[in-house]
């Protein structure tokens, strides 16, 4: 189901912590809300779910106006970070409570938990409690209990924050099967930006209350609107370099002097910019040469991240393929892809 | 076992120093069923004399069964109250977002900390008006007021340590917050439901003060109160059958401690874990 937040206010007391946000996901979409701690991501989910009341704006289902409906009646499925399953219920009872609250049969309820559990693969856990699974289990209880009752939107609030890497890694996935196998419209809160990546459709970054961005994970990327974006996405981090504006190129705070493609339009001369440098895109191969001297080598294992301090004390950081050929300080010259560069001016907005 | 201390010297001296606790202990349970000559400290015969009140009330007094039932009812009853009271009002004051909520808090902690007897008077009077003094129902309903601020406040504190996402969840689920409270809130603190039934109900037991003065009469006497009468009575002095009256009045006590104190030591035992 197609979900409008319109011109959505939420104020505590006199601060207002989001002012007039406009946001639509579409219907069967994952829309990942993505940025720092306190950005207003988890007030937003809390407005969908009608935990929240909203101070002013509208908030549609469908064509359905939900802003003044309790949160009982909206429909909606949340995973909480903290799951919340209830301690004191077996895995199938837990599962069996929306259903039970709605006052369905026994047996159609029965046959409904059998279905969720078959679904999230947690068929052989129906009799333990909470206390008794480990936190990937945990999650897909969560999970099974958020889906069980059809909601129009399912709402992940941090959902692989308690997990460890590995399960992390399994219940993107699983997350991410789950929403497509049942179609449903999905909304994953978090501040990891490879979550947000790699399990969504469309990713709206947020930051002080604002949408900064709305787009695809790949488009975000290659195609930042803003030098935060650019600074959020990207794992290693991309390198931002500060200096000003010359004729027909970019000179850093330190002296280094970059010539920038002529696609890029360049404020005059002396104006502040930034540069943004992603790590795969400087390296033995490009064509603006840079020299400097390696500070640091992390190894990824199948690559590794090279940081490379410039003369300036700028750094910039490079992940290449490994190589057994540079060692820790040893003075190189690689090259940045020139056509890659993203460009910021003083107020970190992209040219 | 390995310990930096020998064990001994501490238990023998925790021993002597306990002695005339235990020696207290023996010497009420022997001399129920022993006849003693005064001055002596040596039994010289076995009997089941002092127990007789058990089936032939003592002149001038109730049965003692009739007394023991009102005992337990009042106990029964006013713990009842307290217990679905203080988890409702226990509730509201941790969680709802209810008017002069402060102030009910502030008004919950200054009656706990009154001391009730000075009241006694003014409650006198106002049974008296309404007609329920030297009835049960009038010092139940006493007893549960009084016991009342300390129960709010315990299962405030514990609905406090429940979290509130369980709530959210709850209310995500499609319940109304009554049956989010009664069937999600209300197992989190079911060790402090127990505690607190446990403490109002021994609390009860063993009230004197307000059935002595609000409910005196013979046919609403508890067991505090006709343990007093025994030894208040100067013609009829028997300390044997005090005693053994006493014997009979905490012995209910002790076989809920023994069976309920796994449940007593758990109490720190719910709740989820993040």
């Amino acid at each position: 189901m197609r979900i409008l937040l319109d011109g959505f206010t939420k104020s505590f007391g006199p601060m207002t912590v989001i002012d007039k946000m406009t946001l639509e996901i579409r219907d069967g979409e994952m829309l990942a809300l993505l940025g720092p701690s306190g950005c207003g991501k988890s007030t937003t989910l809390f407005a969908i779910c009608g935990i929240h009341k909203i101070s002013a704006g509208r908030i549609l289902f469908g064509d359905r106006d939900v802003t003044n409906v309790a949160s009982q009646q909206r429909n909606v499925g949340v995973v909480f970070q903290s799951y919340a399953l209830y301690p004191h219920m077996t895995v199938a009872e837990n599962i069996a409570f929306p259903l039970e609250v709605k006052k369905l049969k026994a047996a159609e309820i029965k046959r409904q938990v059998d279905q969720m559990a078959e679904l999230v693969h947690i068929e052989e856990l129906m009799k333990r409690r909470p206390a008794e699974l480990s936190g990937g289990q945990q999650q897909r209880v969560a999970l099974a209990r958020a889906l069980v009752r059809k909601p129009d939107v399912l709402l992940l609030d941090e959902p692989l924050a308690n997990l460890d890497s590995k399960l992390r890694l399994e219940m993107r996935s699983e997350i991410r099967r789950l929403q497509l196998a049942t179609g449903i419209t999905a909304i994953l809160v978090t501040h990891d930006q490879v979550e947000a990546m790699s399990m969504c459709d469309r990713i709206a970054i947020m930051n002080a209350g604002e949408i900064v961005q709305i787009a695809t994970p790949g488009e975000m990327y290659r195609n930042p609107r803003t030098e935060f974006v650019a600074g959020f996405l990207g794992n290693p981090p991309i390198a931002f370099l500060h200096g000003v504006a010359t004729s027909g190129g970019f000179a850093s705070v330190g002296g280094e002097a970059i010539a920038l493609p002529a696609s890029v339009p360049l404020p005059p001369p002396g104006s502040k910019l930034t540069l943004g440098i992603r790590p795969e895109h400087f390296g033995p191969t490009g064509n603006i040469p840079i020299r400097g001297r390696i500070s640091f080598i992390e190894t990824q294992g199948r690559e590794n991240l090279y940081d490379v301090t410039l003369p300036s004390g700028s750094m910039l950081r490079s992940i290449q393929p490994l190589r057994g050929d540079v060692a820790l300080n040893e003075e190189i010259e690689w090259s940045i892809a020139g056509d890659r560069i993203l460009v910021f001016d003083e107020h970190g907005t992209r040219l | 076992m390995t310990s930096n201390f020998r064990a001994w010297p501490v238990v023998l001296a925790l021993s002597i120093v306990s002695a005339p606790l235990v020696l207290m202990y023996v010497y009420l349970l022997v001399d129920t069923v022993t006849s003693t000559a005064p001055g002596s400290l040596i039994p010289y015969e076995f009997t089941l004399r002092h127990w007789t009140f058990l089936w032939t009330p003592v002149p001038g007094r109730p049965d003692i069964w009739r007394v023991a039932l009102n005992t337990l009812v009042f106990a029964t009853a006013s713990s009842a109250i307290v217990l679905s009271l203080s988890s409702t009002a226990g509730y509201v004051l941790s969680r709802l977002n209810v008017p002069f909520r402060r102030f009910f808090l502030a008004g919950v902690m200054v009656l706990h900390a009154f001391p009730s007897v000075t009241l006694i008077v003014a409650i006198f009077l106002v049974l008296q008006m309404v007609g329920l003094y030297n009835s049960l129902a009038g010092v139940i309903l006493v007893k549960a007021a009084l016991d009342m601020p300390l129960g709010i406040w315990i299962m405030k504190g514990f609905y406090d340590t429940v979290p509130w996402e369980i709530e959210m969840a709850g209310i995500q689920d499609g319940a109304s917050r009554f049956t989010v409270w009664r069937r999600l809130v209300l197992p989190q603190v079911r060790p402090a439901l127990l505690a607190l039934g446990l403490f109002a109900f021994l609390s009860g037991w063993s009230e004197f003060i307000l059935p002595q003065v609000l409910a005196p009469d013979n046919r609403v006497q508890v067991l505090s109160v006709y343990l007093a009468g025994l030894i208040a009575d100067d013609n009829n002095f028997d300390m044997a059958l005090f005693k053994s009256v006493g014997v009979f009045y905490v012995v209910p006590v002790i076989l809920l401690f023994l069976f309920f104190q796994k449940h007593l030591m758990n109490i720190y035992g719910g709740g989820t874990k993040g």
